[in-house]
């Protein structure tokens, strides 16, 4: 049963909020988010049965194995593990959630960065067996540094296993002020720190009777009231990527002329002077269309179709930009690499770059530097990035671009490299505007 | 000027955006792509959104069906219907003629012709040479489904491999494929069945009449209501009833299985969906249920 049945329709205007849960192998993740979805009712009667019947269950034979309701692949249920992110759905009376459950494998870093690409928060599990000492494991760093790189919003820690640990309030303690210092070494607000066993349920959706020591809430409510404030950006003004013009002849007196985009950073309204991107042109909004119906605003994450008050030379590609700061205009800029593929980079090579929805070339013109996890630094290097190396480099692009910095706003601040031999994603791109930044 | 607010927006009005953008990223980015239409609720969905996206100008690809032959007819009439109201063009091609040049063998006639359907489809992207087929799959459908990315890519053979997916970052979808190759593209992956029922309801679209309560000759088969139809009779020692139902999903004849219902509105339907206890494809599909990887393995050999 679904959560929001007798509350439909107060539910309906719930915001939307994506996570990604991280953590090394066996630390339960899988098991978490049967539990959140189990103990939310956003598990259906036949999905149970079919993990109650499943010939991979490593559960005792009158429990269920929860990890079966994400791990969907036979690869997984045969092996015991999480390949690639699972994205799974379900709603409560406050929100709908979209989790992606990122897998722990190193080699996997790839769905890690995948996952948190899209999220709001990241719920990184630690389990409290194995890190009782308050000795955090490499992939729990390495987990941070990625929700940090790619600036998550929120980090909540999830110290599972709490039940394995006779709920001893000094190994939650231990755990926490690691995790603290953690979050303070990468420069992060400080985690919510939840005790929790997903296994048993204790404080994942209902408060724990086994953890009175414990103030704060479970999970689920915790993420029920993490603030949807993805709009923190908007001093940065408007942005609006064209990705399609649509053009409708007709008749002269409706002959119609429209940018399709996505809005980002802040609000868009009629009558707001926009300046087009890399032109430096500038015109007038006259009309907002979404779908049929006219706005007179349109607000940041519309997908909608915008007119202007004169014909100026706008295609796919070009930034349409109005109030706030402007971005900066340049073909040679640094940035953060997480490096996905096999293939090492390679710096006399041209790779595609992709920025919202400009297409163009790159080429690295140095690595400068490469971070070391364990020690949670950046290190001079002056070689090739291999794959789920994380480095900071210097770009040089054929084309001029429209750049904000990533943390600012990352419409603007975040691209992709494509190889163009395999046509893989090569790399995940996070724009660092500096003072080296120039045309 | 006065300040005007920007406007508070829904979890649907979050869904139609990023599904909007998804459509014409590939529109601009593709040569050749084509958008699956087969009359059902979620293909409805899409066409909604590719109007919002392209509208006033005409949809940047055509409509394919890849009809099995075993369709229910209100859902082919109504498929006609609507690609003749939107005026775009739609492209039919069927299992029917696949079995006829030999490339799709069944065991029996009146076999399911789900699986056959991957057969079809990749003869027609290989006759149109698709290099991007939009459908209407959804993460929330099937746990197979729920690891695959929004943009898909599928090697020359059709084939989806799972362990080595490219990774789909920010909102920025990689399309490059080489010749042979294709993507499927699913806009509306980060949908679930209630959010569909509660778009229809708030956009007021029209879906083929099946979909809500009516009254049809059932047999109770292996726990589900199959029904009883010219292809697929009743068997020796089956008792037909007639039942009210609606389908919450609508395929293949001999493999889609209606659920009793008296819901007439999307609203009814919405009310029920918020409440079932059993997923949209555990209450209608039969050949989901042949083993605990159904879905995958059919997708690795180029299913939908």
């Amino acid at each position: 049963m679904n959560a929001v049945n007798d509350l439909w329709p107060e539910a309906r205007n719930k915001g939307v909020l994506r996570l990604v849960t991280a953590g090394s192998v066996d630390d339960g993740k899988s098991t978490l988010i049967g539990r959140l979805l189990l103990d939310s009712k956003g598990v259906f009667a036949d999905q149970l049965s079919a993990i109650s019947g499943s010939r991979y269950s490593r559960a005792p034979a009158d429990a269920l194995d929860l990890a079966l309701l994400t791990d969907g692949l036979e690869a997984e249920r045969e092996q015991g593990i999480t390949i690639d992110v699972a994205y799974r759905y379900f709603a409560t009376p406050a929100r709908k959630f979209i989790i992606a459950d990122a897998p722990g494998h190193e080699q996997y870093t790839r769905n890690m960065v995948t996952g948190a690409s899209t999220a709001d928060a990241a719920v990184i599990l630690i389990d409290a067996a194995r890190a009782q000492d308050g000795e955090l494991l490499p992939q729990t760093k390495r987990h941070a540094t990625l929700a940090q790189l790619l600036g998550l919003r929120h980090t909540l820690i999830a110290i599972n296993k709490m039940d394995q640990v006779q709920w001893d309030q000094a190994v939650y303690q231990r755990i926490r002020t690691a995790a603290e210092q953690l979050a303070q070494r990468l420069g992060m607000a400080t985690p919510h720190c939840v005790p929790l066993s997903a296994l048993t349920g204790d404080n994942v959706v209902q408060p724990s009777p086994h953890m009175p020591w414990y103030q704060g809430q479970p999970l689920l409510p915790l993420l029920e009231s993490l603030p949807l404030d993805r709009g923190a950006t908007a001093q940065q003004g408007t942005r609006l990527f064209v990705q399609w013009v649509i053009r409708h002849e007709g008749s002269s007196t409706h002959a119609f002329r429209g940018y399709a985009g996505q809005v980002q950073g802040g609000p868009l309204r009629v009558g707001d002077a926009v300046t087009v991107l890399p032109s430096g042109e500038t015109a007038q909004v006259q009309a907002i269309q979404l779908g049929e119906q006219a706005l007179q605003i349109a607000a940041a994450g519309d997908s909608i179709t915008v007119a202007l008050d004169r014909e100026i030379d706008i295609s796919r590609g070009d930034l349409l930009v109005a109030g706030g700061q402007p971005p900066q205009v340049a073909r040679e800029f640094d940035a953060d690499l997480c490096w996905l593929d096999r293939q090492t980079l390679n710096p006399s090579r041209w790779y595609w770059l992709k920025q919202g929805a400009r297409l163009t070339q790159a080429r690295i013109t140095a690595v400068k530097a490469k971070r070391d996890i364990s020690e949670l630094r950046s290190v001079p290097h002056n070689g090739p990035l291999a794959s789920n190396d994380i480095g900071r480099v210097r770009i040089r692009t054929r084309d001029t671009l429209a750049l904000d910095d990533y943390d600012s706003e990352r419409s603007t601040g975040a691209f992709i490299l494509i190889d163009d031999a395999s046509h893989q994603t090569a790399a995940a791109g996070m724009v660092r505007l500096g003072s080296e930044a120039s045309g | 000027m006065t300040a005007i607010t920007a406007p508070q927006r829904t979890h649907l009005d979050w869904l139609e955006s990023e599904s909007i953008h998804i459509l014409r990223e590939v529109a601009a980015e593709c040569e050749r792509p084509v958008l699956l239409f087969s009359g059902g609720k979620d293909s409805c969905v899409l066409l909604r959104l590719a109007e919002k996206a392209f509208r006033p100008g005409k949809f940047p690809f055509p409509l394919l069906h890849v009809d099995t032959g075993h369709n229910f007819p209100e859902v082919i009439a109504f498929r006609d219907q609507r690609a003749q109201e939107l005026g775009e063009r739609l492209i039919v091609r069927s299992v029917q003629d696949s079995i006829a040049r030999g490339t799709v063998v069944l065991r029996h006639e009146n076999d399911s012709r789900n699986a056959a359907q991957a057969t079809t489809l990749l003869e027609a992207i290989a006759e149109f040479n698709f290099d991007a087929c939009i459908g209407g799959a959804r993460r929330d459908e099937e746990k197979a489904r729920a690891k695959e990315r929004i943009c898909s890519l599928r090697d020359e053979f059709g084939q989806w491999d799972p362990k080595n997916q490219r990774p789909e970052l920010w909102n920025l979808y990689n399309t490059r494929v080489h010749p042979g190759e294709n993507i499927r593209v699913f806009p509306i992956s980060n949908w679930t069945e209630l959010d569909i029922w509660q778009y229809i309801a708030r956009e007021e679209l029209a879906l083929p009449s099946i979909y809500y309560s009516h009254v049809r000759p059932v047999v109770r088969r292996k726990g589900l209501l199959a029904p009883v139809t010219p292809l697929t009779p009743a068997r020796e020692g089956e008792v037909v009833e007639e039942v009210r139902v609606r389908f919450r999903t609508v395929g293949d004849v001999s493999c889609t299985c209606p659920v009793e219902s008296s819901a007439a509105t999307p609203t009814d339907i919405i009310a029920e969906t918020a409440v079932t206890t059993i997923t949209e494809r555990g209450a209608t599909r039969m050949d989901d249920k042949l083993n605990e990887a159904s879905m995958e393995r059919r997708k690795k050999m180029g299913y939908f």
